[in-house]
């Protein structure tokens, strides 16, 4: 059984995503064999759609017909943001089981289990946005452009969450118990979410606040989100957008990494 | 001689608590090396040192000739490990679990799901394969266990008391399957609480209490530096037991054994030729005997003498 192939020394860049590729179908499977893993990612959107537009849509807009128009693009901002809170929680339970060690105990890269974790969430953030779009449909949601632009917000979506996932990642690694991540995680949530144009027009709001809702990435997003399904310009919006969720995960990768490593060895 | 395994003066403390105490511990390439003691000995301690799952506070330690610490993703490309706990995902299927091993290793798909086939049946897992492993019963989970650390054919294996809570014919599958692979060259070390387990399978035994190496060498050295031999007799015929024991009575100046159940007359000695003296003494009078031997004492014995306390015997022990 000796094995002539030279040591493997050093598992580059090309090769974590190979092996974070095999992770997340680890987790894909779970998902598959507990549905209910995505009830956080499928109640909590219905309710805030229903909520939303029938109790402010007439007194925000005029007709909770008008407000779910604009208010479905910050919707799926919004809940894409709190799907990736569960990154952290999932990645929390998962590092304390017997089979993290196995891996660790493997030729794979020390971020492998990591990536694996959040490409796994790819599903959770189709399925709040799946979710959210059929209801809004069914509520008289209507796609007012192609469905080209429809796919772009979708993907633009998915690539913010896939960045501020690392986010949790990080407070998941620091936090002991998985319950912690959530609890930590409204205090940046809250703000960049409510803080935001997703429910209501800026120009109301005091002037320290609207400075911050210009510059938040979530209201870029949204605009951005608008502009390709309901028409409109988007694409200096998308490229804030794109490049805030850049940013986030330049500093939050490198982070939830070495606090990975300080937490498992 | 090489060694797959090297390791000197390892040390790891948890806060107050010293696992380790400067633990020394050499595995000559294609060797079983079985480490023995008791709970929280720092067997497992070890174990993840070993696995780069730990790093040591103090010493080093050398697999397949890579530095765990320095060269952690060499060893662990030639390393297997069977925890002590299952590590194997609970939510996934046998064949998912070896599937996803496989896939991690490098194999393609096709090849991985051939692989995971091979190891189910082997271990006789093949009629569950497609089940979550949270169905399995505890046997078959260490099993599963066992094939998942096999599907990178690992060149040194760790075995953390990989048969406890197994029943005898699965924990003769193990032994048998751990025989089998060390024709083929591979290195094992495995931990154990069962002296017979390290009796059968061993060639160098390694017993740490308290963290530290109390006593180390093959299951004959450490029973011979323990204990004095016995002599063993069992009379074809019953009715010459007495006759046996005036025999036995006779060259050792002492009063022998007789084990009812059995007919086993036994009864210490510190000269071995006394052996073919018996022999002959037994031939002059025409007595034939079923069972005739010089006993080193049981590693029971030893580890008591070594350790100051009994090994400890879990429910369903065969030790
Ligand atoms: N992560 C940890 N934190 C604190 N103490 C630990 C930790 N791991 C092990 N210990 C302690 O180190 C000592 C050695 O433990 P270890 O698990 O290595 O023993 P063991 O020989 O494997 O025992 P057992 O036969 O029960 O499995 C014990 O006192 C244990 O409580
Ligand atoms: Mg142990």
């Amino acid at each position: 059984m000796t094995t002539a192939t030279p040591p493997l020394t050093h598992v580059g860049p090309g090769l974590a995503v190979r092996h974070g590729l095999a992770l997340a179908g680890r987790a894909i499977i779970k998902i598959r064999k507990n549905p209910e893993s995505l009830l956080d990612v499928t109640l909590q959107p219905i309710i805030f759609l229903l909520l939303f537009v029938y109790l402010f849509g007439g007194a925000l807009q005029g007709s909770s017909d008008a407000y779910l128009q604009v208010l479905l693009p910050g919707l799926m901002v919004q809940n894409i943001a709190f799907a990736s809170l569960g990154t952290g929680m999932a990645l929390n339970t998962d590092i304390t089981k017997g089979v993290f060690d196995r891996f660790r105990s493997m030729p794979i890269a020390r971020s492998a289990p990591l990536i694996g974790a959040v490409l796994g969430d790819v599903v959770r953030f189709v399925t709040t946005l799946t979710v959210l779009f059929v209801v809004a449909t069914i509520m008289g949601f209507r796609v007012q452009t192609d469905p080209g632009r429809f796919l772009i917000a979708i993907a633009l979506m998915i690539a913010f969450g896939l960045c501020l996932c690392w986010v949790s990642v990080f407070v998941g690694m620091l936090v002991k118990s998985p319950q912690a991540v959530p609890g930590t995680l409204v205090a940046f949530v809250f703000p960049l979410t409510f803080g935001s144009n997703v429910f209501v027009s800026s120009s109301t709001m005091p002037g320290w606040l609207q400075a911050w809702v210009d510059i938040n990435p979530v209201t870029h997003l949204t605009n951005a989100g608008r502009g390709l399904l309901l028409g409109g310009d988007w694409v200096g919006d998308a490229a804030w957008a794109f490049l805030w969720a850049i940013a986030i995960a330049a500093v939050f990768f490198p982070l939830a990494l070495r606090a990975y490593r300080r937490r498992v060895g | 001689m090489s060694y797959a395994i090297e390791a000197e003066g390892l040390v790891k403390r948890f806060g107050s608590t010293l696992a380790l105490d400067g633990v020394d511990l050499a595995v000559p390439t294609g060797k079983i090396l079985g480490v023995l003691g008791p709970n929280g000995a720092g067997k497992t301690t070890a174990v993840r040192v070993l696995a780069t799952l730990l790093r040591a506070d103090e010493g080093w330690a050398r697999v397949g000739g890579y530095d765990v610490v320095k060269d952690a993703t060499a060893v662990r490309g030639v390393i297997g490990l069977t925890g002590q706990y299952a590590s194997i995902d609970e939510d996934l299927s046998g064949t998912e679990n070896l599937v996803l091993i496989g896939k991690l290793l490098g194999l393609s798909k096709a090849a991985a799901k051939a692989r995971a086939a091979e190891l189910l049946a082997k271990f006789e897992l093949s009629d569950a394969a497609s089940r979550s492993i949270k169905t399995y019963s505890g046997g078959m989970r260490r099993r599963a266990d066992l094939a998942a650390s096999l599907v990178g054919r690992p060149d040194v294996l760790y075995l953390d008391e990989p048969t406890t809570g197994l029943d005898p014919h699965s924990r003769n599958e193990v032994w048998g399957t751990v025989r089998a692979l060390v024709d083929d060259g591979v290195t094992v070390l495995l931990t154990t609480q069962y002296l017979e387990e390290a009796d059968q399978l061993a060639d160098l035994i390694t017993v740490i209490d308290h963290g530290k190496v109390i006593a180390t060498g093959t299951p004959h050295e450490l029973k011979r530096r323990t204990g004095g031999q016995s002599l063993q007799v069992r009379p074809t015929l019953a009715v010459d037991v007495p006759a046996v024991a005036g025999i036995l009575r006779d060259l050792t100046d002492t009063e022998p054994l007789v084990d009812a159940d059995n007919g086993v007359l036994s009864v210490p000695v510190d000269n071995p030729l006394l052996l073919s003296t018996l022999v002959r003494r037994l031939d002059e009078v025409g007595i034939t005997a079923d069972e005739l031997a010089l006993r080193l004492p049981s590693l029971d014995e030893v580890f008591l003498t070594l350790t100051g306390h009994t090994a400890p015997v879990h429910e369903g022990s065969l030790a």
